[in-house]
């Protein structure tokens, strides 16, 4: 067919305005669709659906693309260690010795914080499960850092959920459909996660801008931060458990403190998604729900003069938070969310959970410098600043 | 002619590198590291951009192009007509410019390349910093503008192949 035959050959319009007219409705058209995705609202509409059905589709694709890559990687990897297994034996001997020293030292911490914790009445969190997925694509431009893991809602994966590897925090899910879940990264443009300095308690907003080290902004108090200092998640908000490794504070070109991932030690291509939605599901929501017995009036009276009083004495002023902890264990049977708890969700071992609290950085925490034990004056205030 | 050009059928100069693109893009995706770092991720789709406004206006360009960039926001996951938009830009651009720059040497198309797809990553940027509040860093930016221009061989030989099937467009 020759140039205009056909239907429309009698019509006849300037070719070049016909295609700048094209031209302006395909942006029109590009500009609703900017607009209608919330990418990061955890909103899913019909974009939302379109975007989990091209991850399906795309999962398959991915997981044979990256195939070929992932088994030379296993070749390479399988020469390095059968040519560098006597030096690695070496290091790994002077590691172990390290290492041992250090659980001693760990083993006292531990008794000393289960009686600390004891002594408050503080109840740990209990283990998040997780699922383990493989990065099968790999987006890495300035306007979008994202993955695509072959995990998704069969194992329980949600949005909002966050994602590890095994040095630290990677991201949260956006978007989850079966067999497949996108990750966005720290390091992407539209990611912002609360943080806190592990040294000073000082809050941040880690914000990501396409570089390798994201920004630390909003960080409050005076002299907060220094370099080198450890960044964990602070859990504000709710989305994010408190105490994941994201990274060590440093001073970037421009002035501003970023951090360096502690993710970005060891290549993303195995992740950990903690199946993880929001604080809601660490409590038992019917236990919670159930109307308490109304408080005796003679009581409600006669313990209002006693809690003024004792704000102004060094005297413990809550018995029961003084008073040892009640022997119930904090189990994720007990106190997660029936989702969590579920067949469908696999907690297949111990490796396969994450406890928030005992989730910090990679190098063991130093023995408490003059560490004491606290007097009955001081817990209660520490504990309700600390324990969030 | 038969045996210099190709006839400027839509499936061959349209479809079948416009299917090319989206290949190489999903190549490109691939979660592999070379010797630790990773493999540039540059925009394949800026090649259909600039020769196909080069080659010829037609009104299925536009319509292939935001295709295309919604195929790139899927594989990467990024805002959905994002790069829709600034390959539609990008487009526009080239069409507003072809008079003045058509017939030009190599070099002098090189740098049109360039900016053009200057104006489209400007154009993303711009959009990106007004919808997030946020700004890309310009080195990460630079990051996938530089092996991106270095892609301008390839758009050069789709232009060659096509370029004289159309006499009233030469």
């Amino acid at each position: 067919m020759s140039y205009r035959d056909g239907h429309f050959q009698d019509l006849k319009v300037p070719l070049t305005w016909t295609v700048g007219v094209a031209v302006v409705v395909a942006i029109l058209a590009a500009v609703a669709l900017l607009l209608s995705d919330r990418r990061e609202s955890l909103q899913s509409g019909l974009v939302g659906v379109g975007r989990a059905t091209a991850d399906v589709a795309a999962s398959p694709v991915g997981q044979a693309i990256s195939a070929p890559g992932r088994w030379t990687g296993q070749a390479a990897q399988f020469v390095r260690d059968y040519f560098g297994a006597v030096d690695e034996n070496r290091r790994l001997r002077a590691e172990n010795a390290e290492l041992r020293q250090w659980k001693a030292a760990a083993i006292a911490l531990d008794d000393t914080n289960a009686r600390y914790r004891a002594l408050l009445g503080f109840r740990t969190n209990p283990p998040i499960p997780m699922a383990s997925a493989h990065v099968i694509l790999d987006s890495r431009g300035p306007f979008a850092d994202t993955r695509l893991a072959d995990a998704g809602k069969e194992k329980g994966v949600e949005v909002g959920n966050p994602v590890m590897n095994e040095r630290g925090l990677v991201g949260r899910v956006i978007g989850v459909a079966h067999g497949a879940s996108r990750v966005l990264l720290l390091t992407d443009v539209a990611s912002r996660t609360p943080v806190l300095v592990d040294r000073t308690d000082a809050r941040a907003i880690l914000t990501g801008d396409a570089s390798q080290t994201p920004k630390l902004e909003y960080l409050r108090g005076i002299d907060p931060i220094k370099d080198g200092d450890r960044i964990l998640t602070s859990g504000d908000g709710g989305m994010i458990p408190r105490g994941l490794p994201v990274g060590t504070a440093v001073k970037g070109l421009d002035g501003s403190w970023r951090v360096r991932l502690d993710a970005d030690e060891s290549s993303i291509d195995f992740v950990r998604i903690l199946l993880f939605k929001d604080f809601g599901q660490l409590v038992n929501q019917q236990e919670l729900a159930e109307p308490g017995p109304p408080p005796p009036a003679t009581a409600a009276s006669s313990t209002a003069p006693a809690a003024a009083t004792t704000s102004a004495k060094p005297v413990p002023a809550k018995p029961a938070a003084s008073k040892p902890a009640p022997a119930r264990p904090p189990t994720a049977s007990s106190t997660s969310a029936p989702a969590t708890s579920a067949p469908a969700t696999p907690v297949p071992s111990t490796t396969d959970a994450v406890s928030v609290g005992a989730a910090r950085p990679a190098p063991p925490p130093p023995p408490l410098p003059g560490a004491k034990a606290p007097d009955a004056a001081a817990p209660p205030a520490a504990a309700s600043t600390k324990s969030e | 002619m038969a045996g210099l050009t190709e006839r400027l059928d839509p499936v061959r100069w349209m479809g079948l590198p416009m299917a090319a693109c989206m290949v190489g893009t999903l190549l490109f995706a691939a979660p592999i590291r070379v010797f630790g770092l990773r493999p540039p991720e540059p925009v394949f789709a800026v090649v259909l951009v600039f020769a196909w406004a080069v080659l010829r206006p037609t009104i299925l360009a536009p319509l292939f192009l935001l295709i295309v960039g919604l195929f790139d926001d899927l594989v990467w996951g990024g805002r959905m007509g994002l790069w829709g938009l600034g390959l539609l830009v990008a487009y526009g651009f080239v069409l507003v410019t072809r008079n003045m720059m058509s017939g030009q040497g190599r070099l002098m198309m090189w740098v049109w390349w360039a900016a053009t797809l200057s104006v489209c990553m400007g154009s993303i940027y711009l959009t990106v910093r007004m919808l997030t509040g946020n700004a890309p860093d310009p080195l990460a930016v630079a990051g996938q503008w530089l092996p991106t221009v270095l892609l301008y061989p390839v758009a050069d030989r789709l232009i060659a192949r096509f370029e004289d099937a159309d006499p009233r467009f030469r």
